[in-house]
């Protein structure tokens, strides 16, 4: 079991249920280029690290910079810069750093932008046990799906009277078989075995039950995986029990939201949490998911982890395994050894010394 | 022996209740924030209070006759009026219904098991614990985490309060087919409803020498109805200019319960995130297995002997 998990975690533990198509097969040959949109705040410092890191690892990567702002369009209409757009269509794959979301501001989220303009309906996060990085729960080995598109993220309320709002969350047949349909296929691609269903649909009988049953139906078609459905509450309950017992969970995108952040919290936060957005089309955005901490911005004090384990994700989602796995081994020896590491991870270094070691680890491993 | 044995009722309740009742080992078993005031005289020694009792499903009936049996040992002068409402055994109908509405409005105090909920949607929304809820406007759910010594789990020695609004937000039972395959639900929040369930936080937290209240929510997503949430909790929490007032979005809350639970004191929040940081904060403070291996019969009668062989107080 421990060596099954092992291998599972150096070959495929990352990335995707899209491996094996064929319109990837193409990134495996060449040079390939990918939109890097590095972010605000602690988000400049981060990308430049990954680059780095990827020089050093001699990843065939060509990176096309772009800066993603809310701009508005024709007719009003919030979108991203048309230069920032058409690089995304052209290359596919994005790594993106920490966006700012002013509060209550008038325009929607750059992240809800993002996701919109590009159908990114599944939200993937892998959560593993960083080894020489102390957290309550041990050999946690997890993967959460969420779906992206909808649910509670519809953006409908109104105000029906003073003091009265009505928040509309939606679930559609086609969007949930199409994350179930993916759940699935992840699972196979990735060698894992079973894919948990996480619902409400005790109380929210129409919405969730629909969920679920879209779930059902593709399970049929996966017979080689095994398939379970728990209630949400039961879920939170047991996985801050013994989170050894899920594997691969899937669910509408509030309880995703807040189910893989609770997953993150297990492994010791969001700043060594990769995460990957699936969309439409082949296009898919890999980032990290923590905040721009401007507090520590420009001051060489960030923990780059989250955005390079994101980048590893990345690379396995385009067939670069070799380079994942190199990337991925010298970031966790790096931890392991705790003697070059950022202040949040227990230690001292700056950004630059922490990926300048992981660096040197990864020539090492030529 | 009878160190040991208290012990063990510690334990039952533990098991029986799960966080919800952990509140017996340390602190007085009340939750009501304003209501043990002056209104109702104190009741005297020798009388007796009638309880409703629904028992529920699955292991319901069974925990239910062990409170009895620790009642009675205990000469506890409470009687229960028992009622077996259940949706799945084909006794459920709208008198029965009825009928513990009335008991229990009469009571004003019952002791319920949990109601099984059968997923599947036959043309009824609301399911009986929401009806139970609504029809008697139980408006705050709360529960006391608190850590049991003895047992050794991840966190050790927490103490935290969760106060969750659960007659509106996402259990309101709005739900239809705008066209097919697409099903809206409706989540509804109300400015009447969250200053009521900041107010009995605040007064919770008044009451029980707390000193800091943190309302939970999503109104980064949902700017308007969390929004609503979050600027009513704002608006009570500056009449209680002694307790400190936080906010915190739902996920993160999530991710810090894991990380660091200590942070929190009183937390208040709309019905769905309450369902979901009830359950996760239960399984900071309960262990998978208690590590004992007898029946409840048995349980119930170790309790019981405890109880008879304590000296008179």
């Amino acid at each position: 079991m421990v060596a099954g998990s092992v291998l599972r975690s150096l070959v495929s533990q990352v990335m995707g249920g899209a491996l094996r198509r064929p319109a990837l097969s193409s990134f495996s040959r060449g040079m390939q280029t990918v939109t890097l949109i590095p972010g605000d705040g602690i988000g400049p410092e981060i990308s430049a690290a990954v680059v780095k890191i990827f020089e050093a690892a001699k990843a065939p990567i060509r990176w096309e910079e772009r800066n993603v702002t809310a701009i508005k369009g024709p007719g009003g209409r919030w979108m991203i810069p048309p230069d920032a757009k058409e690089s995304m269509d052209r290359s596919k794959i994005g790594l993106k750093g920490p966006l700012k979301t002013p509060i209550a501001a008038g325009h929607p989220s750059m992240n809800l932008l993002l996701r919109k303009t590009f159908d990114l309906y599944a939200n993937v996060r892998p959560c593993v046990s960083i080894e020489g990085y102390k957290t309550p729960y041990t050999d946690v080995d997890l993967v959460t799906i969420r779906e992206n598109t909808e649910g509670e993220y519809s953006g409908i309320e109104h105000v029906i009277v003073d003091g009265v709002v009505q928040s509309i969350k939606l679930i559609t047949e086609n969007a949930s078989r199409r994350i179930a349909e993916y759940a699935f296929e992840y699972a196979r691609n990735n060698q894992r075995s079973s894919v948990t269903a996480v619902h409400k649909a005790n109380i929210m009988r129409m919405s969730d039950g629909l969920f679920l049953r879209k779930c059902r139906e593709v399970a049929e078609d996966y017979k080689d995986i095994k398939f379970t459905e728990i209630y949400l509450d039961t879920v939170c309950l047991n996985m801050v029990q013994d989170p050894t017992q899920f594997d691969i969970l899937v669910m509408p995108n509030l309880y995703g939201d807040i189910l893989s952040d609770l997953c993150a919290g297990l492994i010791g936060g969001l700043g060594v949490t990769p995460s990957g957005n699936i969309g439409a089309n082949g296009v898919a955005i890999f980032e990290s998911v923590h905040g721009t901490a401007p507090d520590i911005a420009g001051m060489d004090l960030a923990n780059p982890t989250a955005l390079l384990l994101s980048a590893v994700m990345m690379l396995r989602h385009m067939g670069l395994h070799e380079h994942a796995s190199k990337i991925q081994t010298a970031c966790f020896d790096t931890i392991k050894e705790k003697k070059v590491l950022t202040k949040d991870l227990g230690g001292s270094s700056k950004c630059s010394e922490f990926t300048a070691e992981i660096c040197r680890r990864v020539q090492d491993l030529d | 022996m009878a160190a040991a044995l208290r012990g063990t009722l510690v334990t039952l309740v533990k098991g029986l209740g799960g966080a919800r009742m952990h509140q017996l080992a340390s602190r007085p078993l009340s939750v009501s924030a304003s209501l043990c005031g002056q209104e109702t005289p104190p009741p005297r020694a020798d009388s007796t209070f009638k309880v409703t009792m629904v028992p529920g499903d699955g292991v319901g009936p069974e925990l239910m006759t062990a409170v009895k049996d620790v009642f009675k040992a205990g000469d506890i002068p409470v009687e229960f009026e028992e009622f077996h409402l259940s949706e799945v055994q084909n006794m459920a109908n709208e008198e029965k219904l009825e009928q513990v509405l009335t008991s229990m409005r009469n009571n004003r105090v019952a002791i319920k098991g949990k109601i099984h909920t059968p997923m599947e949607y036959k043309g009824e929304l609301a399911s009986y614990e929401m009806k139970l809820r609504r029809k008697l406007d139980l408006f705050a759910n709360v529960v006391h985490v608190n850590s049991l010594q003895g047992y050794n789990t991840r966190h050790n020695n927490l103490d935290l309060v969760i106060i969750r609004e659960q007659t509106e937000g996402e259990y309101s039972s709005l739900e239809h087919e705008s066209t097919a395959g697409v099903i809206e639900c409706m989540k509804i929040i109300t400015r009447e409803k969250s200053r009521r369930i900041a107010k009995f936080a605040f007064d919770y937290a008044t009451k029980k020498g707390r000193n800091k209240v943190t309302a939970v929510h999503k109104a980064n997503i949902m700017k308007l109805g969390d929004g609503l949430f979050l600027q009513s909790c704002a608006e009570v929490a500056e009449l209680y200019p002694k307790i400190k007032y936080e906010t915190i979005i739902i996920d993160n809350c999530c991710m810090q319960l894991v990380q660091n639970p200590y942070q929190f004191d009183v937390l208040v929040m709309p019905n769905l995130y309450g369902n979901i940081i009830d359950n996760l904060a239960a399984g900071l403070v309960r262990t998978r297995d208690l590590g004992g291996y007898c029946t409840t019969g048995d349980f119930v009668h170790a309790v019981v002997a405890n109880l008879r062989h304590r000296p008179a107080q």
